[in-house]
């Protein structure tokens, strides 16, 4: 466990915060401190996301690594979201069957694993399907 | 910069070998490589090794130094690289240019993993680490399911059927039984494929390639020198590596290995040849889906066209072009940090005629093909007879 | 300085078991269950979610709504009794899930009604001046004991009101609030215990009614009114059988307390119970139309709010997702993947 690394991570976890590089426009998640295009040329600001995307690839993983038995079996998808970039998460609350590529989804925050029932709770975010 | 030749080449036995440790495996392939070129060993100016996690999956750092040390080398130069899957053609790179450049004459590269000695679960932890630790794995990814989400949007983009997919395994199964070092080495069918358990859907246990120990070794010297030593030196043509983003969904593409595809040129380049010239390959195989993408990336097949090209039979020993001759990463094993290493001495010992009933007919132009991670790393090496 | 609602949200979690489900599980006649406490069903929280994770779904629900930047909000109160941490507030974590920063936050406990605590609590520092916005959140995720009465009822789920100075913005007026505690031993955990325990028949009559009554009696004289002034009422919900029971001791038509009364199809979901019953009145009122609120919590005591409500409710209704659609969107578990979902079972 890793109190700084998670504490680090918080606002880009639990709001979809990432940057924007105001002299190309690209938008990116998650933040990084230098744009790949525009490298040490580049302005970068804060970039709050929506939530809101749909579903670019996805599969049913049924062998865990350690920490993430207990989930299993999950849908680990990539996202594409609405602003742009892609990202990888679980999507939640829904059977392998229901998901295809293209399926609309939006973010909720969600439990993702816990250092034993001693440690901390680590929240991110994961997706749901958008029915509208 | 000199023309370089692989002299010598050995390897461990790929499996779950429970008695012999980290060390012992490179020493094993050490001592094989030696004596396939005669060398006393006093000749070895520097060292490169290729490992991915010995520090996760043995608590052990500082491999440059513990190898020179295990083997009586201090006190040459040991350098480790690492480049997740990849470290093993990393070294075999670094070794390249080390002799290419002139700063030295004789250099050997090597490759290692020990995988068993932690848990399953661990593993899968340890290999993840190729990719996004912080944005992939972190949310849940694991390598199957990294590779998973490539064959899920190939499906999609271009109608491949998971049985195209599984006649990858069948094929690197059929190849592997004629390969004394390989992990497996029995036939499977396409039935036995398609009816193993889900890993990550579409991939299933018989889509993936196994969790390995193993080592490999190959000695590299500058070409003239190579031939006072052994007859059939293997010369190194073409060297070309590229890297990607770290993460799958930061690429353009799910349906190709970008890097492959950068690597390949840059070796074709040099060597001057085109992908229709290469008569054998060792392609980087870790899923079928893996081997599907590597055809079409080294440009052996067009776009879309790997799965059914490798169902139909067109990548089987002595058809159109033989992919994966030791049973590729699926069935000769995949020992991490060694499999770029395999590569080369499979390359080598095919060109050198001495593959035995895997043997390629009179193979002119061989290429080994090594991926790290998802694609953020990949290294083409093409070798021809000396 | 008027006061009162300007935004709310609710979570329910998506998954259901029924009465029938766990009653064939204990050898138990479902219909007397079913009869009795008035319930045919529950909400369940899927294996990732907790009372932290119900508590921000709903709060960025009611940001929508009210049209709200969570950077504005002064103060984040979160009451249940069901905290992911003993020691770590899950305050701090809506307030980092929202973006509020400049702002006080606390977690709340009195078993049930610490939800309405957390708004009491809100309306003090708005109507004091000291913040523009404050969020007063219930939130569970309830532990019932396995083959125990009340695992039939312990649900899952949140609310979130925004509490607010600006009439503009007001969609409810919160008109005054009267509260009345004693200490009754109805209902109580122990520490390191996994499971509450509590009075049987001694939760009625001793804690229920005499604080539900109490309360609403003292707010309806506190605001110089009896009850055919009010068109809804929305009581604490332990089950489906108790509010009645109250509406009847207190002369109240039993139709103002039906459009509030939701744990026959969720459960009872604890802090969040009453506020859920409020939000499902809200989704439906006319401006003008007064609701009074009863909260209960065992140990015990009971909030009351008088509640008018006002007409920018018809506007914001518009960006809100009602409580109505996470009721409808369910999936219905087996008991064995209930005893998945809730961690029951040991050694895991």
């Amino acid at each position: 466990m890793s109190l700084a690394s998670t504490w680090r991570k918080t606002e880009s976890r639990y709001r979809l915060i990432g940057i924007q590089c105001e002299t190309c426009k690209g938008k990116y998640f998650p933040p990084r401190s230098i744009c790949p295009i525009c490298r040490r040329k580049g302005k970068i600001s804060e970039f709050s996301f929506s939530g809101n995307g749909k579903v670019y690839s996805y599969t049913f993983i049924t062998s865990a690594s350690t920490g993430y038995e207990k989930q299993a079996p999950y849908i680990f998808a990539i996202i594409e979201l609405k602003e742009g970039p892609k990202i990888s998460a679980q999507i939640t609350d829904a059977k392998p069957e229901e998901i295809t590529i293209g399926t609309p989804v939006k973010m909720s925050l969600r439990k993702i694993k816990e250092d034993g029932a001693g440690g901390i709770i680590y929240y991110g975010y994961k997706f749901v399907v958008d029915n509208g | 910069m000199r023309q370089v030749a692989v002299v010598g080449v050995g390897l461990s036995k790929f499996g779950e070998i429970w008695n012999r440790s980290f060390r012992e495996l490179i020493a094993e392939a050490g001592v094989m490589a030696l004596n396939d070129c005669n060398l006393h060993g006093n000749e070895i100016e520097a060292l490169f090794i290729g490992t991915m996690a010995s520090g996760l999956l043995v608590g052990q750092e500082h491999i440059g130094a513990l190898i020179a040390d295990h083997m009586g080398l201090n006190p040459i130069p040991a350098t480790r690289v690492e480049a997740a899957c990849a470290s093993g053609s990393l070294a075999f790179r670094q070794a390249y240019m080390a002799v290419a450049s002139g700063l030295h004459d004789v250099v050997v590269a090597g490759g290692v993993e020990k995988m068993t000695d932690v848990n399953v679960n661990d593993a899968s932890l340890a290999l993840g680490a190729a990719g996004d630790a912080d944005w992939e794995l972190f949310n849940g990814a694991t390598f199957p399911g990294l590779y998973a989400l490539m064959a899920r949007r190939y499906m999609h983009e271009f109608g491949a059927t998971e049985e195209q997919f599984a006649a990858v395994a069948v094929k690197n199964h059929k190849n592997a039984v004629h390969n004394p070092y390989a992990q497996f080495q029995k036939e499977i069918t396409l039935e036995t494929v398609m009816k193993s358990k889900m890993v990550a859907s579409p991939l299933k246990v018989f889509d993936c390639s196994p969790i390995t120990d193993g080592a490999a070794v190959a000695v590299l010297m500058p070409i003239d020198k190579a031939k006072k030593f052994v007859d059939c030196p293997v010369e190194v043509i073409g060297s070309g590596q590229a890297s990607d983003t770290i993460a799958l969904h930061s690429r353009k593409s799910l349906t190709e290995i970008t890097a492959t595809r950068v690597a390949a040129k840059k070796a074709y380049e040099m060597a001057k040849l085109k992908p229709r010239d290469i008569s054998l390959a060792e392609v980087h195989d870790c899923f079928t889906i893996a081997e599907i993408l590597a055809i079409e990336d080294l440009g052996f097949f067009g776009r879309g066209r790997g799965a059914k090209a490798t169902a139909d039979g067109k990548t089987a020993l002595n058809s159109e072009i033989s992919i994966n001759t030791s049973g590729g990463l699926k069935g000769k094993g995949h020992p991490v940090g060694a499999t770029g290493v395999a590569q080369v001495v499979e390359a080598t010992l095919q060109l050198q005629g001495k593959a035995g009933k895997r043997q390629v007919d009179e193979p002119k132009y061989a290429l080994t093909h090594n991926v790290g991670g998802s694609g953020a790393t990949a290294l083409v090496h093409i070798f021809k007879k000396g | 300085m008027k006061i009162g609602i300007v935004g709310y949200g609710v979570y329910v979690p998506k998954y259901r078991i029924t009465v029938e489900e766990i009653a064939k599980v204990w050898g138990e006649e479902a219909h007397r269950i079913r009869d009795g406490l008035v319930i045919h069903e529950k909400a369940v929280p899927n294996k990732d979610e907790d009372t932290a994770t119900f508590s921000v779904e709903a709060a960025r629900n009611a940001l929508r709504m009210a049209g709200i930047q969570g950077k504005e909000i002064g103060a984040v109160f979160v009451g249940s009794e069901s905290h992911p941490y003993a020691v770590k507030p899950t305050a701090s974590m809506v307030c980092s899930a929202i973006g509020a920063k400049e702002s006080t936050a606390s977690d709340m406990e009195f078993a049930c009604k610490a939800g309405t605590v957390a708004i009491q609590c809100c309306m003090g520092l708005v109507k004091g001046g000291y913040i523009k916005y404050g969020f007063g959140i219930g939130a569970d995720s309830a532990q019932g004991r396995p083959g125990d009465a009340l695992e039939y009822t312990a649900g899952a789920g949140a609310a979130a009101f925004l509490i607010g100075g600006n009439k503009q913005e007001i969609i409810a007026e919160i008109e005054g609030t009267y509260s009345y505690t004693t200490d009754t031993p109805d209902f109580w955990r122990r520490e390191h215990q996994e499971f509450p325990s509590h009075g049987g028949r001694f939760t009625g009559e001793p804690a229920y009614f005499k604080h539900v009554i109490a309360a609403t009696k003292g707010l309806l004289a506190k605001m110089n009114r009896t009850v055919e002034d009010y068109d809804y009422f929305v009581f604490h919900q332990p089950n489906g059988k108790f509010p009645k029971l109250a509406a009847g001791m207190l002369k109240v038509d039993e139709a103002k307390i039906r459009d509030g009364l939701v744990t026959p199809c969720i459960g009872n979901t604890y802090s969040a119970a009453s506020l859920i019953g409020l939000a499902a009145v809200l989704d439906k009122a006319k401006p003008g139309e007064k609701i009074l609120v009863t909260s209960f919590g065992s140990g015990a005591g009971s909030d009351s709010f008088s509640i008018v409500v006002k007409e920018p409710i018809l506007e914001k209704r518009k960006n809100a997702i009602p409580l109505k659609k996470y009721i409808e969107n369910k999936e219905y578990l087996g008991y064995g993947q209930y005893t998945v979902h809730k961690n029951l079972l040991k050694g895991l």
